[in-house]
């Protein structure tokens, strides 16, 4: 079990990373990605680029923030 | 895209692995034996190469939409996680990661472990060190070769970059025998943030079903684009702000200034 477990971290360290948002961002974003262009027909290539360049300024601004007094 | 690009993306991406490795590698070999370390390597390289193998092929098989869409997603999601780290390496809200550190670090905890012959392994230590170093930082040249290589279906191109980084590094460190701590990491793994997001972008928006204005020459306007907020990012970080706990062994200093950084969550790692 112990060793599932270090396997397990060990992957979502490496696939994950620092920051789970971040990941979960690209994700949903693909994800509205394909519906704009299969259901709705928008070619919507700006959307990803878009959210991933939010979602590291987001990431990096958490990383920095100081602790709150 | 030519097999240049390919070649060179993947040449930068697996040097700065490859350097990891080796200042592991040395840290073993010197401090404690040269044979167990090998074998480690060895045993190492073995799994990795059965890896390729496996996963390789397979890759080749899956649809290319499909392929672009997760391989797309994990690029831009590992691509992030370099450009952050990086960002936050050179406004001083991380430590850099210093090779000559890193050694020194391994060096003492080699030092300081005992001896033991295991699974007709002279110096298990030595073994573990190395096997561990030299697969984890495999598994990321492994990753970065199949996914681009995959992609452009010239996986021969991409390996040829990786194998070419490998070399270097390795014949660089057995000639001066040392880390190789002048090497500009964080302004490499900067480098390679920015090419490993575009191209996740680009592949993963393509997987989704988009069609790029210009087709493959987005990625000339997409790369610069990345750059661009990344420094623009760096830009706005970088003021006003001081490096955070420098390892032992004396890790530079990327941005000095007067005041110290608020941020005490990032550790160097």
């Amino acid at each position: 079990m112990k060793r599932l477990k270090a396997i397990g971290a060990f992957w979502y360290d490496f696939v994950v990373g620092d920051d789970w948002r971040v990941a979960t961002v690209v994700v949903l974003a693909l994800a509205l990605t394909a519906v704009l262009v299969h259901a709705a027909g928008i070619n919507a290539w700006w959307l990803l680029p878009v959210c991933v360049f939010a979602a590291l300024g987001w990431s990096l601004r958490r990383a920095t923030a100081g602790p709150k007094p | 895209m030519t097999a240049l690009p390919l070649i060179l993306t993947v040449f930068v991406a697996c040097a700065v692995e490859a350097t990891e490795a080796l200042t592991i590698v040395l840290a073993a070999g010197l401090t404690r034996e040269w044979r167990s370390t090998f074998q480690g390597m060895a045993v190492a390289l073995v799994v990795l190469a059965v890896v390729t193998a496996v996963l390789g092929p397979a890759l080749t098989l899956i649809p290319l939409s499909a392929l672009r869409l997760v391989v797309g997603a994990l690029l831009a999601i590992f691509g992030i996680q370099w450009l952050r780290k990086a960002i936050l390496r050179a406004t001083g809200h991380k430590s850099l990661h210093d090779e000559a550190s890193a050694y020194l670090r391994e060096v003492a905890a080699a030092k300081a472990a005992a001896t033991q012959t295991r699974r007709g392994v002279r110096d298990w230590y030595a073994f573990t060190l190395s096997f561990k170093g030299v697969l984890l930082e495999g598994l990321e040249v492994v990753f970065i070769v199949l996914t681009f290589g995959a992609n452009q279906r010239n996986v021969g191109a991409a390996a040829i970059g990786a194998a070419a980084a490998i070399v270097v590094v390795t014949v660089t460190g057995i000639a001066v025998r040392a880390p190789l701590a002048r090497l500009p990491e964080n302004a490499m793994k900067f480098a390679v943030g920015i090419m490993l997001t575009s191209f996740g972008l680009f592949w993963g928006t393509e997987g989704a079903g988009v069609s790029w204005p210009g087709h493959d020459a987005a990625l000339l306007v997409l790369v610069p684009v990345t750059a661009l907020v990344s420094l623009g990012y760096t830009t706005l970080l970088r003021p006003g702000r001081r490096p955070q706990a420098a390892p032992p062994g004396g890790a530079q200093a990327a941005a000095p200034s007067s005041k110290p950084s608020p941020s005490s969550k990032e550790v160097a790692s």
